[in-house]
């Protein structure tokens, strides 16, 4: 085959979606969930799977499970369930339960914002719901404070439908380029009457009368189910899912969480629980680091999961329980933190952080 | 982001007394706060300060 021949052939894929790297969403499948899989009775801002977290304003009535679900469409392994067991018995202005995720601003260049080339975007995903009704979803973008809404209808109940719905380019606000938050989209799943008031179709400046405009569908108003997956943003029309390995949407989610500790084993079986090494700095006091295993959106913040007692520090004398949780010493590229213990030890130990238990993780989060 | 409940946050010092970081304790967690605007953790406790309703402990 010619040289030309492969060109007009690479050509065609790019076309036919074929070039990698167009999904402008990371974990669209739903494969990657290192927060754990089921969160029933889930609090606010649970991150059900990573990069994309269900957020509620008000509403005390509703209760919902969240789990990372094997239910989905054809081509997929996961989706994202939303479960509502007790229903919203009535909302009040500014109560509403939406699905977002967030994208960092310097990965949207291309989108060229704020210029008369602004380019459009569609978002396509696989959508199944036990309420039918029409659907919004709205971008904040954080730079500009602007937002755009565009709605998408659920036709047949408890049935895997593709979606997808496209954006106009915004050539009146530019998006920096920087790891801060470009884009917060919004897919609303239950919005109050004064979310739907101002005609947000095209750019315009935020307004809360207008993130949810069009919508009718409630799916916190009754028990029910709402399912979502294959979750694609890309320039131009909507095209095939990008399929990726695992360890690649896993390499990406990283750079703004990853969580190690808990009961890791190793090669024998044994419960090592290693999370971090360091050196005591005083009796009782020290460091521990790590690196990160991508570079992440910026210095993470460190949290302990469970209650700190349930953390060690081995030091070559003894093995002591974590009293208090330090000082944040890390960067994009490595996370430290100071800790005390109960350990006898002298300035320049070699210290082993560990877990004793599985739920005793550490988190490392650059969140948006 | 939304808001968040915190139990406590207090002051980290180093040996001359510097307050050098901020420790958060939210839901049965422990986070050691990286302390740069921009941090979510660290822009909620900032804003729940200046509204009046938190309070950072001093260092131990």
């Amino acid at each position: 085959m010619s040289r030309a021949r492969d060109f007009a052939d690479l050509a065609g894929s790019a076309d036919a979606g074929g070039i990698t790297g167009k999904n402008l969403i990371i974990n669209g499948n739903m494969a990657v969930a290192q927060r754990g899989n089921s969160f029933p009775s889930a609090a606010n801002s649970t991150y059900v799977v990573d990069r994309f977290r269900v957020n509620r304003n008000g509403m005390d009535n509703l209760v919902y499970d969240l789990s990372q679900s094997s239910t989905s469409p054809d081509g997929f392994a996961n989706s994202i369930k939303l479960d509502v067991t007790t229903a919203e018995t009535s909302s009040a202005d500014n109560e509403n339960l939406k699905i977002d995720t967030k994208i960092e601003a310097q990965n949207l260049q291309q989108l060229k914002y704020g210029t008369s080339s602004a380019e459009q975007i569609t978002m396509s995903f696989w959508v199944r719901s036990s309420t039918t009704g029409t659907y919004a979803i709205e971008i904040y973008t954080e730079d500009s404070s602007k937002q755009i809404t565009n709605t998408y209808t659920v036709d047949s109940a408890n049935t895997w439908e593709y979606k997808t719905v496209t954006f106009v380019g915004d050539t009146g606000g530019s998006i920096n380029n920087d790891n801060g938050q470009g884009f917060l989209i919004s897919w609303f799943l239950s919005v109050p009457s004064n979310y739907k008031t101002g005609n947000s179709t095209s750019w315009r400046t935020y307004n809360v009368d207008g993130r949810g405009y069009g919508q009718t569908a409630d799916v916190a108003s009754t028990t029910g189910e709402f399912y979502i997956t294959g979750v694609q943003l890309e320039v131009g029309s909507a095209t095939s899912f990008e399929h990726e390995s695992y360890a690649e949407t896993l390499r990406k989610c990283q750079r703004y969480f990853y969580r190690i500790g808990g009961n890791e084993t190793d090669a024998l079986g044994s419960n090592v629980g290693r999370i971090a090494s360091g050196v005591m700095t005083g009796t009782g006091a020290g460091v521990v680091m790590r690196p990160n295993p991508v570079t992440m959106r910026d210095a993470p913040n460190v949290t302990f999961d469970d209650d700190i007692s349930r953390y060690t520090v081995m030091t070559s004398r003894t093995t002591n329980a974590v009293t208090g949780v330090g000082d944040n010493q890390s960067t994009a590229s490595t996370t430290a933190v100071g800790f005390t213990s109960g350990a006898a030890s002298n300035d320049g130990d070699g210290a082993v952080l560990r877990s004793t238990r599985a739920q005793s993780t550490v988190s490392v989060d650059a969140e948006l | 982001m939304s808001e968040i409940t915190f139990t406590s946050v207090k002051h980290i010092a180093d040996e001359d007394g510097n307050n050098v970081g901020l420790v958060a304790v939210h839901g049965g967690k422990t986070t050691s706060v990286a302390m740069r605007v921009g941090n979510y953790m660290y822009d909620e406790i900032m804003r729940q300060v200046e509204a009046g309703t938190l309070t950072i402990a001093d260092a131990d």
